[in-house]
């Protein structure tokens, strides 16, 4: 039985943005969307949660940053990259402070693109990275197994 | 009174049912309380058994502890709430419970001083707090028991022949606000909080992860029962329907003041525990020499 698809907590992180889409995110959690109906919770630890969403560009401060909240998330974890900067650098891409997307720095699995992404694209995103999130579960179980 | 003698002569009865059904009813009621909760905020809110998705999810997540010595003192502490509620279902010594429900909170508060995180340091010194808050009122809660019914063992008291709380109205009352502190509710939720993910990271629990963390939220369904449990002795089988409507109402009050109270201060809650105790709980147990 997969119950990750069932309870996936997420965890956020704003990079270099303007905070659109990070404030879109949190629009996911009003009443309007309520992304509690599917069980998913907004936590603040990276250790208890299972999508990682990012927003915005990566620059050279924040780069240690998300590898580390990265690499504290416990398997099987997704990545969500959501909005133009994340995607790519968007507008601030030719930036001399700017790295790129999120995918130049840990594997991103879904790709929410936007400027600023619609709450309803994110929660679209969220879903599909469910999918993902299963896949890599069984995966990891047929590892165990053999 | 039948099923009491059953249960009286095998308390083994008592044991297994709580064993095998407190993890689901404590998941109903939690189900509940988030729906509640998301109802009182203008939202619709998880299904009902989320709780239990949770933690079965929890256990299907990677191992990864920060040190192998959590995974021991986490394991004793659902293994000790268990025996806990082993105790008190099986009709046993409720200062035998106390201790038991205390020992288990010192393994929790051992794992996560475990970890070298300092938000789990300063989330396991708060639980230290917590547990100094309330630990008077239960135990004289527990020596009220006795005062009355002239036994430790919970199956006398609940089988007593009036209702405890027409004795004991303000250890009841005491005991109902120490009752926000053991569920981890807002304003008392100072060393890890039920609804809020998001501070001190998560204080307690920040360091434990996949079936570590599905350990602690298990052991908080049976504590949550066992907590329900010890309301409901106060009316026991003298008058056990209103004694469930009164605990669902309780619960009901609980998650009411959750939503309404922002957290206080640890200092606040600790002077604030200490008084209610000295007041309500010491008064009620002067007056009962008198009557």
């Amino acid at each position: 039985m997969a119950y990750i698809t069932k309870s996936p907590w997420i965890i956020h992180y704003d990079a270099s943005s303007c905070n659109g889409c990070d404030i879109e995110v949190l629009a996911c959690l009003t009443p309007l969307y309520d992304i509690e109906r599917f069980g998913i919770i907004n936590t603040g630890n990276p250790k208890h949660a299972d999508v990682f969403l990012v927003t915005g560009g990566v620059n050279e401060q924040n780069k240690p940053v998300i590898k580390n909240i990265y690499r504290q998330m416990p398997k099987p974890n997704v990545v969500v990259a959501i909005g133009a900067c994340a995607l790519s650098g968007g507008v601030f891409r030719e930036c001399y402070n700017i790295t790129g997307g999120v995918d130049k720095l840990i594997p991103v699995d879904v790709y929410v693109p936007g400027c600023s992404a619609k709450p309803e694209a994110i929660i679209d995103g969220v879903v599909k990275a469910l999918g993902i999130l299963e896949q890599k579960r069984e995966a990891m179980k047929k590892e165990a197994g053999n | 009174m039948n099923f009491m003698q059953i249960l009286g002569e095998n308390p083994l009865i008592g044991v297994a049912l709580f064993v095998i059904l407190s993890p689901l009813v404590g998941a109903i009621i939690f189900g509940l309380d988030r729906i509640i909760t998301a109802r009182m905020q203008g939202r619709v809110g998880p299904p009902v058994l989320q709780p239990l998705y949770d933690i079965f999810k929890l256990f299907e997540k990677e191992k990864m502890v920060i040190h192998e010595s959590q995974n021991f003192w986490i394991f004793g502490y659902l293994v000790f709430i268990i025996i806990t509620g082993a105790l008190f279902f099986g009709g046993s010594d409720i200062l035998l419970v106390i201790f038991a429900l205390t020992l288990a909170h010192v393994a929790l508060i051992l794992g996560a001083f475990s970890s070298g995180s300092p938000y789990a340091h300063i989330g396991a010194e708060r639980e230290l707090i917590q547990l100094m808050a309330v630990e008077p009122m239960i135990i004289i809660a527990a020596v009220g028991f006795y005062e009355v019914t002239n036994s430790f063992n919970t199956l006398d008291i609940i089988s007593f022949g009036t209702p405890l709380i027409l004795t004991l109205p303000g250890i009841f009352i005491g005991f109902v606000y120490i009752l926000t502190v053991k569920l981890r509710k807002s304003p008392f939720d100072i060393s890890t909080s039920h609804h809020a993910h998001q501070e001190l990271v998560r204080g307690l629990n920040t360091e434990f992860a996949g079936s570590t963390l599905g350990m602690v939220e298990l052991a908080h369904l049976y504590e949550t029962v066992i907590l329900l449990g010890f309301i409901f002795l106060f009316f026991g089988l003298a008058a056990p329907i209103i004694g469930l409507i009164v605990v669902a109402l309780i619960y009901l009050i609980e998650i009411f003041v959750d939503n309404a109270t922002s957290r206080v201060k640890w200092s606040l809650m600790f002077k604030s525990c200490w008084i209610v105790t000295a007041v309500l709980g010491v008064v009620n147990l002067m007056a009962l020499y008198f009557i």
